[in-house]
């Protein structure tokens, strides 16, 4: 029973109004690079300034890519930026603080270890009497309803109980500042709603002892059902791009005018970061600057037939047709920026509506689909206009992979470029542009009469 | 279930009376003590006079000897185990260590075993002159090499795999590295460790005769056990004798089976990574004896907490104090160290042995030595080709039943355990009596024991070939030949390239007992590289059999690095799914 606990004095009660002010993590001109291959850094977060005050619920929104599991890592204590100062409760941060506790997407237990076991882990670095650490495993397993699975082992649970073992094991050591790296993530939707009204509750009951969360998310429905504030990273590098309030009281409904208002005003900022991005990346870094978004040709074709027919009609909100669909805003942004990149559709503020050759493409028959599609992928897509040229020029209009793969390696990380190259080959094939062997990982133009390796 | 009740009953009331399942495991217990101590106090009595201990051919002495060939491979498995964790660990802890280490590791197993015990007997003996622990521990030292090294790299590759996100939660957690060593990493590469000690034990046995009866050049000692009694057996042509030991081995390979490694498996199931419920659970009784006797119980509790303290105790070490730090010196400065170090002793190395060679080998020698490394080349390329056409049909027919799968796969693996070395007497005993050809007559046996690996990894391979995939083939009509290139053997080829593997470094290693054989006074050579090893080990020729091995090194090195590891790569990206 959670309220007993808290009389037990385990779990302090404190006042939940405004979030106080005190801030539990700063960050100072924060920056992080990767190596490249090469030995040059790679940016991934730039200028990031950012409190996480207490008794408040920060919420981190970007694309896929974008740098959010990074900074969650910086706060964390887990990697070190590479400029810049992370301060915890006023201290630089060099190491995991004992006040800091991750939450993982992957729920990150350990599988030979019961469930009891697992969340008893957490408290092993502190070194508790063994009486007082059952007592505190016993309270955080009451406390986030795994009791009566103490001695289960994880892969005997569902993905839902098994992160309630990570919430638990997070628990238990009475973290100051909780972190979340997509939570919810990797559960089906009732369960991932379930898990997180209960958390809610706990936290609005203020049943827990931590005093902030900073959570990573993709959802942008979940953000602004938990956050108070929400940070949106813009992508290569990650910079804040904007900081936006969320003032409604808890427990919040999604119905509410001034959520809905919250949510449209998100999806205009992600949209004005994406259509920007593209057009600079066009523009001032040269062609391979801005990677292409992984998407499949049959989603791609799927979403603008729908987004054609009734009751659409060409054009939908986004917050809208991402609910239809039941795609978060990683998978949605992708699609919408891969149609806005090919000019099948224009994104706009919260919006998406349809061009006129989008309009045509829905109302081709197949070769004609993939006459328009070869037309615009060559226009406007840069990288498979370059593959597509390199065949062309070469004699036996053969390429290996390497090649294209180390140029875009001079722009993108590895795994941009990788994904790039990915979503390069999908369109081409489906083109008919040029064809890939991933034996021998070799592009060849399509009729070159490529006997192929094996 | 018929013990669901028991179970229930013991959860309510935790008797503390001792039950039937007490008085079986303590008399387990007991038997085990006195049987491994009497083994072991027969190991350092004293030399008797004579170096020609007496091997006797009667059966009854064979208990004996099967438990003192037993203790000897199971003193090895420790000493591999414990060499294990202390070169698989720096090893995969330091970027340093690991360049150095894991080359090293690579040629120390691609050297045949017999080539460790000519250079190291005469050693080991002189440690302990008066007494039987020289030779034993030479032998012993024998049976390590040939357990060791794939035990150390499947810790090592656990090591380097651990996935990240649990390392990044045991750092969030601030687990110290002992922490996290013990509670994460060890238990992570549990199974693959235990997996390989069975195999090491397997591979152990192989050698047990040459370890056993040791003769090198003028020195020879027979040690008393399984070895040299099969030895004697050959000497004195008695087909009866080596009956008997057939039988004495398979005993003693059934019952630690069931002691040993059965438990442990069953034991280390729950060190599994993959999340998914296992649809066979390995079970072992001597395990569920011991879980469920109340006393042992009892008595083992404390020694388990005892044991789980220990491994989350937190035993950091101590930061390093400010005023070290600009003492240490920055990377580029210690790699240069290192690495010239690395380099220096190389270079010294090569030098010696440049030296303890230069004056007897010469460049015909190196010739005859490469010429026999191609005849058994060339046979362990047609072995390997020959076991794959006759066991790959086999296993995939066995494979897709998987009734019959259940009944042979255990049966597989226990012919992968069983010294094959033990039926070359009988093999040799037919070739002498038809007078065959020793060249081509002799070569089956190099994979005689090591084809049962292609089985058994082939039947895992057809019984885990997915349903639907089998169903659309035959929707389609998909028959004869077809039906094998295209939808069986790519199935299974990942797994066919692991069991060819081991096979064919199994049969590289069994070459030397099995290119040149005796029965009686009667000796065939089937010539190669194996037989050349042999023959200049047995004329105690230092300089030609380290030149044997080093070509041996080189061929396996060599197929690994041109054949396997281009074939693994291959079957591990062409038959992702992903
Ligand atoms: N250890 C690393 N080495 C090199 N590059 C890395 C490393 N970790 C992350 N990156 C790169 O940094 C970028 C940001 O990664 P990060 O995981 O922080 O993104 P994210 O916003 O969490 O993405 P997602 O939404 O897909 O989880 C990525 O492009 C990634 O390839
Ligand atoms: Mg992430």
């Amino acid at each position: 029973m959670p309220s007993q606990n808290a009389e037990r004095g385990l779990i302090e009660r404190r006042s939940r109004a405004a979030p106080s002010g005190d801030r539990v993590l700063e960050m100072r001109e924060v920056h992080k690079g990767f190596a490249k291959p090469s030995g040059e850094p790679l940016p991934v977060l730039a200028d990031i300034n950012l409190a996480i005050a207490e008794g408040e619920i920060l919420g981190l929104l970007g694309r896929s890519g974008s740098g959010k599991s990074t900074l969650l890592r910086i706060a964390g204590g887990l990697i070190k930026p590479s400029s810049g100062t992370v301060l915890y409760r006023g201290k630089p941060l060099l190491e995991p603080a004992a006040g800091i506790a991750v939450v993982f997407q992957s729920f990150a237990l350990f599988p030979w270890l019961t469930v009891e076991e697992n969340v008893e882990a957490g408290l092993d670095a502190i070194g508790l009497a063994k009486a007082e650490a059952r007592r505190r495993t016993q309270s955080a397993i009451e406390l986030i309803g795994l009791d009566g699975f103490q001695s289960a082992y994880p892969r005997e649970l569902s993905g839902g109980m098994r992160q309630r073992v990570g919430f638990a094991r997070a628990m238990v050591v009475e973290p100051v500042l909780l972190l979340m790296d997509e939570p919810f993530s990797a559960l089906d939707v009732l369960t991932a709603e379930s898990l997180r009204t209960d958390f809610m509750d706990l936290w609005i009951e203020r049943q827990l002892p931590t005093k902030s969360v900073l959570i990573v998310t993709h959802n942008i429905d979940e953000a602004v059902m938990m956050c108070d504030r929400i940070l949106v990273l813009s992508s290569n590098p990650g910079r804040i791009a904007a900081e936006i309030p969320v003032p409604l009281a808890h427990p919040r409904d999604r119905q509410d005018s001034e959520f809905r208002r919250i949510v449209d005003e998100i999806y205009s900022i992600l949209t004005s970061r994406t259509t920007e991005s593209l057009s600079a990346g066009n523009h001032a870094r040269g062609p391979f600057a801005h990677p292409l978004p992984l998407v499949t040709v049959n989603r791609l074709m799927g979403f603008i037939d729908t987004l054609a027919q009734a009751p659409y009609n060409g054009q939908a909100e986004l917050a809208e047709i991402a609910e239809a669909f039941s795609l978060d805003v990683g998978a949605l942004f992708a699609i919408a920026e891969a149609l806005h990149m090919l000019e099948f559709a224009e994104l706009k503020e919260s919006a998406i509506k349809i061009t006129a050759a989008g309009r045509l493409l829905t109302q081709s028959d197949t070769e004609e689909r993939k006459r328009l599609f070869r037309e615009h992928l060559l226009r406007f897509v840069p990288l498979a206009a370059h593959i597509h040229h390199v065949l062309s020029e070469r004699e036996d209009h053969r390429a290996p992979r390497e090649r294209f793969e180390l140029e875009l390696e001079d722009h993108l990380n590895p795994g941009d470029a990788e994904k790039s190259l990915l979503a390069a080959i999908g369109w081409g094939r489906y083109a008919e542009l040029f064809e890939y062997d991933d034996d021998a990982r070799i592009f060849a133009l399509i009729g070159s009469n490529s006997e192929s390796a094996l | 279930m018929e013990q669901h009740a028991e179970v229930l009953i013991g959860r309510t009331w935790p008797q503390r009376v001792p039950g039937w399942r007490d008085l079986i495991a303590i008399a387990l217990v007991i038997a085990i003590v006195v049987l491994l101590g009497s083994g072991a106090r027969q190991m350092i009595a004293p030399l008797v006079a004579s170096r020609g201990a007496t091997i006797s051919l009667s059966p009854a002495a064979l208990p004996n000897y099967a438990l003192r060939t037993t203790l000897r491979m199971l003193a090895a498995l420790l000493a591999s185990l414990i060499f294990t964790f202390l070169y698989a660990t720096p090893a995969a802890k330091s970027r340093r260590a690991e360049t150095v280490l894991i080359p090293l590791l690579d040629v120390l197993q691609s050297v045949p075993v017999l080539g460790y015990l000519s250079f190291t007997v005469v050693f080991f003996v002189s440690l302990f002159p008066r007494s039987w622990l020289g030779p034993e521990l030479a032998a012993i030292f024998a049976i390590f090499t040939a357990q060791a090294w794939n035990m150390t790299f499947s810790l090592y590759q656990s090591l380097i795999t651990t996935p990240t996100d649990l390392i990044e939660a045991s750092r969030s957690f601030r687990f110290s590295g002992w922490q996290r060593f013990w509670c994460l990493e060890v238990p992570f590469a549990m199974p693959g460790l235990i997996w390989n000690m069975m195999m090491s034990m397997s591979g152990g046995w192989f050698f047990v005769v040459a370890s056993e009866a040791i003769s090198v050049g003028a020195f020879q000692v027979a040690l008393p056990g399984i070895g040299s009694y099969v030895a004697l057996a050959i000497q004195q042509r008695s087909l009866a004798a080596i009956g008997w030991a057939i039988i004495a081995m398979t005993v003693a390979i059934l019952i630690y089976d069931q002691l040993l490694f059965r438990p442990l498996v069953a034991w280390a199931d729950k060190f599994r990574f993959e999340q998914t419920a296992a649809q066979v659970v390995p079970r072992s009784w001597v395990l569920d004896l011991f879980r469920q006797a109340p006393l042992m119980k009892f008595v083992t509790a404390p020694l388990g907490s005892g044991v789980q303290a220990a491994a989350r105790a937190r035993l950091a070490l101590p930061r390093r104090p400010a005023w070290l730090v600009p003492l240490i010196p920055s990377r580029p400065i210690a790699d240069v160290a290192w690495y010239g170090m690395a380099a220096a002793l190389i270079a010294y190395a090569t030098t010696r042995l440049v030296q303890f060679a230069r004056p007897e080998l010469t460049w015909a020698d190196v010739k005859i030595a490469t010429d026999n490394g191609l005849l058994t080349l060339a046979r362990v390329v047609i072995l390997i080709i020959l076991a794959t056409m006759v066991w790959v049909p086999i296993g995939v027919a066995v494979g897709l039943r998987p009734r019959v799968a259940s009944k042979v796969q255990p049966v597989a693996q226990f012919l992968a355990a069983f010294p094959a070395n033990l039926l070359f007497p009988v093999a040799v005993y037919v070739i002498v009596t038809f007078r065959l050809a020793p060249k081509i007559w002799l070569s089956p046996l190099m994979i005689l024991g090591t084809q049962w690996y292609i089985l058994f990894n082939v039947i895992a391979g057809a019984s885990a070939f997915p349903g639907d995939l089998r169903e659309a083939a035959a929707s389609f009509r998909i028959r004869g030949w077809r039906w094998w290139r295209e939808v069986m053997l790519p199935g299974i080829f990942p797994y066919y390239v692991t069991g060819a593997i081991t096979a064919s470094g199994g049969a590289w290693n069994a070459s030397i007992v099995s290119e040149a054989v005796y029965w009686g006074s009667t000796r065939i050579n089937g010539g190669g590289l194996g037989a050349y090893i042999a023959q200049m080990t047995e004329a105690g020729d230092y300089p030609r059999i380290a030149l044997g091995i080093a070509v041996m090194s080189v061929f396996v090195i060599s197929m690994n690095r041109l054949i396997w590891r281009p074939f693994y790569a291959f079957a591990e990206r062409r038959t992702r799914l992903d």
